[in-house]
């Protein structure tokens, strides 16, 4: 009985081991001229050494390339190297925003960004909105108690896991014209409708799905935010006779709230650039009716036949003013509500 | 029945139904329905042969017209209940079908032939799994290519990640040097300079430094992730000096104290990392969509947006290679969904 289980440990390390032995030899090896520079360097030399890899990542892959994005935008020409492109000034901002009325995308000279930019601006306002009620209603309602709510809360959860292209493929499935939900509504005596093909409905997809594929996420940041509030007061509350409605809007909402704005500031950061689920869903389409702006900005500069860089680097930095912005915000928040729960 | 009724509505504690635990459930079940009924859905369709996929409205099963082999025919014919005029039911098989009429004939006496409209019949249908949707996309097309590429992307990637973040974090946690407010400043910018804002430069340095059409170029600009940075420092500055000081007093070299001590105690934070790192790379779409270009280098995503953007969509094989390529991200979330809820409510980071 007992040899049983001192097996199964046996056989678990042995496996670990095989794993680990060669990682530990070559970390060993990598020993000899870290050690090396420790005696000529100090351990301060140590440091660098080991924040190099991740600053040389950084620095190629990040921040050159920030910094490339602003050159760029000065820049027109098809090439596609930075020291064979000819300077142009402001012109490619200047197309952007040449326009004849900002309320009216077709008296715009770059219209598919206005459309994308008016279409990004709807589809961050109503997903945000919609996406912030329904996540506090779910964490609310996971906060009660109640059986199995490891499984309830993974019910909302699990799609957060799911890869962009695989949401979409899963939606698309369902709202095709033979799909499951038309022959749903057929019974009901409601025609078939081409959900992905006429404009409001795949308007409303985009949003309905993102919601959909996110909320989960918010959910359990919510959720985290509720569990911090603390029990008695709620006690208190109903030993004085407070109502429930009064208890939700006296005692939960406001402690929340720290919690609420990093989730809409988050929720507003990833809205501004949502891509994958609605390309893969609508493809912009139908026309323009669900083109957003990063979608505009990848074909302007990458899909079509004759990439225009100047003008997709410009539509990005704009793009990036807002998300900066909107980041700062977020990093003040986080950190104001960690303050709080750490008191 | 009132007792019945009571027995079904009581409750742990004794406390009375309130109309907010009638919403909670509704609420509940509500999202039960939206939140798994696609996804069941989807798994249900993948078992659907090609023909039964086109069907609407659809059936919840997968189900599969029986074929019948008769003689003087080459190919197995399909099978029918046929009502005729006088209400009597035969079974035939499909010998031709012209228009809104079926040329039909039993399947025993296969010579004479039967003319039956179409509304005056039904096939005869088994529950048939068409596992075939699983196994030709694997012969037939590159999608064990793809599936290659995704795991090797994801493994490689991963591994360089918790190298470079763990070392770098290790650095920031643990040492007072000249510029460490610089750095931490620098990386915390890198999180305002989402990948979607830099697509058009960073594509010019990968051509430049000829990472276009490679995995390693899909690999290379995600290694640094400013949040695995943190995490992981976050979790180190917990961990006492007091340990590495002694392990110094034993003429530990600093590598071997990253090595031998910190990265030991620093597992938690890794696992969640570790977790977090094989989602990401996994399920990426943007990056490698622009990287790659040849059909042999797709990873997964890449391969099935390109298979459902065709003029026809062969459904069958989507459906079913979706599938596939949710098996890992079941697998972490059955197994390690712990780490996941917390690192999320703990950190943000997603």
């Amino acid at each position: 009985m007992t040899a049983k289980p001192k097996r199964k440990v046996g056989v678990r390390a042995r496996l670990a081991g095989l794993l680990i032995a060669p990682a530990r030899r070559a970390m060993d090896l990598i020993d000899i001229p870290m050690h090396a520079l420790q005696r000529r360097l100090g351990t301060g030399g140590v440091a660098a050494a080991m924040l190099a890899p991740n600053m040389l990542v950084f620095g190629v892959f990040v921040l050159f390339p920030m910094f490339l994005n602003v050159l760029y935008s000065f820049t027109g020409g098809g090439a596609l190297f930075l020291n064979e492109r000819v300077f142009v000034g402001t012109l490619q901002y200047e197309t952007l925003l040449d326009c004849g009325s900002y309320a009216d995308p077709a008296t715009c000279r770059e219209d598919r960004f206005w459309r994308a930019a008016g279409n990004t601006a709807f589809f961050v306002v109503i997903q945000v909105v919609a996406l912030v009620i329904v996540s506090l209603m779910t964490a609310l309602v996971l906060n009660r108690e109640m059986r199995a709510r490891g499984f309830w809360r993974a019910v909302f959860f699990f799609p957060v896991l799911l890869s962009p292209v695989v949401v979409a493929l899963i939606w698309k499935w369902i709202l095709q014209r033979n799909g499951v939900l038309n022959a749903m509504l057929v019974p009901l005596g409601i025609e078939p409708v081409l959900w992905l093909v006429e404009r409001q409905w795949a308007m409303f997809w985009a949003i309905f799905v993102a919601i959909w594929a996110h909320l989960g996420f918010y959910t359990l940041i919510l959720l985290a935010g509720l569990q911090a509030i603390p029990r008695d007061l709620y006690e208190a509350a109903e030993m004085d006779g407070t109502s429930r409605w009064r208890a939700l809007t006296r005692i939960t909402l406001p402690l929340l709230w720290p919690s609420l704005v990093v989730v809409i500031l988050l929720a507003l950061i990833r809205a501004v650039q949502v891509f994958d689920e609605v390309f893969v869903l609508t493809g912009g389409g139908p026309g323009t009716a669900t083109l957003f702006l990063v979608q505009y900005i990848y074909e302007t500069g990458l899909a079509q036949q004759v990439r225009n860089l100047g003008l997709a680097s410009a539509a990005s930095i704009l793009m990036a003013l807002v998300l900066i912005v909107l980041t700062l915000l977020q990093l003040l928040a986080a950190a104001r509500r960690e303050r709080r729960e750490n008191r | 029945m009132s007792s019945i009724a009571r027995f079904l509505t009581r409750r742990r504690g004794g406390r009375a139904w309130h109309f907010t635990d009638v919403l909670a459930w509704v609420w509940l079940l509500t999202g039960l329905v939206l939140m798994f009924g696609p996804v069941l859905w989807l798994g249900l369709s993948s078992f659907k042969t090609r023909a039964a996929l086109t069907e609407f409205p659809p059936t919840l099963l997968p189900y599969e017209t029986r074929m019948v082999d008769v003689e003087g025919f080459d190919e197995p014919l399909p099978l029918y209940r046929v009502t005729t005029e006088d209400g009597q039911k035969h079974r035939m098989v499909q010998v031709r079908r012209i228009g809104a009429v079926a040329q039909m004939a039993d399947p025993d006496a296969p010579d004479e032939i039967v003319r039956v409209p179409l509304d005056a019949r039904e096939p005869v249908r088994d529950l048939h799994l068409a596992t075939e949707n699983y196994s030709e996309p694997f012969e037939r097309l590159d999608f064990l290519r793809y599936f290659y590429n995704s795991v090797f992307v994801t493994v490689v990637a991963t591994v360089i990640t918790l190298i470079v973040n763990s070392m770098a974090a290790f650095a920031l946690a643990k040492y007072e040097f000249k510029g460490r407010t610089a750095v931490l400043g620098i990386i915390l910018v890198t999180l305002m300079v989402p990948l979607s804002v830099i697509i058009i430069p960073l594509f010019s340095v990968i051509n430049g430094l000829n990472l276009f059409n490679s995995l390693w170029g899909v690999i290379l600009p995600t290694v640094a992730t400013p949040t695995g940075v943190f995490l992981l420092r976050q979790y180190m500055l917990t961990i006492p000096d007091e340990l590495l000081e002694a392990a110094r007093m034993d003429h530990a070299s600093e590598w071997r104290i990253y090595w031998r001590i910190v990265l030991p105690l620093a597992m938690p934070a890794l696992a969640v990392l570790a977790i977090f790192s094989v989602m990401w790379r996994w399920n990426d779409f943007l990056w490698p969509l622009i990287v790659l270009s040849d059909r042999e280098l797709y990873t997964i995503q890449v391969g099935l947006n390109s298979f459902q953007g065709q003029l026809n969509v062969q459904w069958h094989y989507v459906l079913a290679m979706t599938v596939v390529s949710l098996l890992p991200v079941v697998a972490i979330f059955a197994f390690l969904q712990r780490f996941i809820t917390s690192g999320i409510a703990s950190t943000g980071i997603k």
